[in-house]
């Protein structure tokens, strides 16, 4: 099946389970192995990466197909994606802060992390690659973004759990287990695999 | 972590044990899962890394009294992209296939936590020639784990080395080994190996 005639819902699922941003193509992972250690913040910046990345990725689409591609100017496309998201983010704090401190408070400490989250920038890259539409690539944001805020919150529970109840290898203590356990949920990711499969 | 007066040789040496980025700092994971399932594709990958490393390091080294101290993340950012721009033309013109392997991953370079990592943490306070040693050690500390877990997988996964055939074609292959998953219980287990080594030398 050509990849436009694809329903933008069936790229949102697929993008939340068979490829699965963190899961399957490893994306943003220092953010993940560094805040999973705490459930609350997880799903401070797994809610701050959805909505970068539902925003970003069509803007990014924009970005590259109506001004890049006219202009034959590919080769920037790494610098422009880097500024849109810099950008963005910049922009979106700056909102945040005027509109609700709330929300500030709650998202605000998580967005300059964004930034160099390569979640982000992955997504941006993916969508050229994998040549989506427009209408596509807001659900691929959407979706990549659920997926990955999906396996932190996943990881802190489960981490979360462990630090009470199980003894540790010192040795494999703190990322090496977390690896682990991200492992085994990946390997219940594959499972999915069966649903739906596009590129 | 103590970046102040580590200077020359030192600075080089200390990221390919003590301060590995990729063992002792969990940094740059992303590309250190994602490309290990072959081993031609992880020596591009890190020759690739070195180089952005080492050339950002040296660049950022070279402006640092003149980057506001406000807009600089955004500044090395700008001049880390640079390189892989570079990087991503020339794979592109000489070796075409594996630029389309590496997909995404050339371009999460940029992104690539190492590379921050010492431009800020280093480069940013150092003079160039420090930096550039630095860059070396960390971009050398960084191959020194993909490839083994590289030279692990590939063979266990497809039987092959460097695309030749190295185990008989009748072994059972494990595709679990060049899927997702391995990779984080490759990983892991490195991890865990050399940690273990590291307590093991310091209980002596």
């Amino acid at each position: 099946m050509d990849i436009q005639n694809v329903h933008p819902f069936i790229i949102f699922f697929a993008a939340i389970t068979t490829n699965n941003i963190l899961l399957t193509n490893f994306l943003g992972m220092c953010s993940f192995l560094a805040v999973s250690k705490d459930l609350k913040s997880s799903l401070g910046l797994g809610a701050a990466v959805i909505f970068v990345s539902t925003f970003t990725a069509p803007i990014n689409w924009l970005v590259y197909h109506k001004l890049l591609v006219p202009y034959e100017l590919e080769y920037l496309q790494y610098i422009a994606f880097i500024v849109v998201i810099a950008a963005f983010v910049q922009i979106i704090e700056m909102v945040i802060e005027r509109v609700s401190t709330l929300l500030y408070l709650a998202l605000g400490i998580f967005l300059p992390l964004i930034t160099v989250n390569c979640a982000i920038l992955g997504c941006a890259l993916f969508l050229v690659i994998r040549q989506y539409t427009f209408m596509q690539s807001i659900a691929y944001g959407l979706g990549a973004g659920t997926g990955w805020a999906l396996a932190i919150a996943a990881l802190a529970g489960i981490r979360a759990r462990m630090e009470k109840k199980s003894k540790v290898i010192p040795e494999l203590e703190g990322a090496g287990i977390a690896l682990v356990i991200t492992g085994i949920i990946a390997m219940a990711f594959i499972g999915f695999s069966g649903i739906v499969r596009i590129n | 972590m103590n970046t102040g007066p580590v200077k020359g040789f030192a600075a080089l040496k200390r990221m390919l044990w003590e301060e590995n980025p990729v063992i002792g700092q969990i940094l740059g994971i992303c590309s250190a899962l994602a490309v290990t399932n072959l081993v031609k594709n992880t020596l591009v990958m890190c020759l690739g890394l070195i180089f952005t490393l080492v050339m950002s390091c040296f660049t950022v080294s070279l402006m640092r009294n003149v980057i506001p101290r406000r807009v600089r993340m955004i500044i090395q950012v700008l001049i880390i992209a640079a390189y892989v721009i570079f990087i991503k033309i020339v794979l592109d013109a000489f070796l075409p296939e594996i630029s389309n392997e590496l997909g995404p991953y050339v371009g999460l370079i940029i992104t690539n936590c190492i590379v921050m990592g010492r431009t800020e943490g280093y480069a940013m306070a150092n003079k160039p020639v420090d930096s550039i040693l630095d860059g070396i050690g960390a971009g050398i500390g960084y191959s020194l784990v993909l490839l083994p877990i590289a030279m692990i997988r590939e063979p266990l996964g497809l039987g092959t080395f460097f695309g030749m055939q190295v185990i008989p074609a009748d072994w059972t292959k494990w595709n679990m080994m060049v899927i997702a998953p391995s990779g984080f219980f490759a990983l892991a287990t490195y991890i865990w190996i050399v940690r273990a080594l590291k307590s093991g030398r310091e209980k002596r």
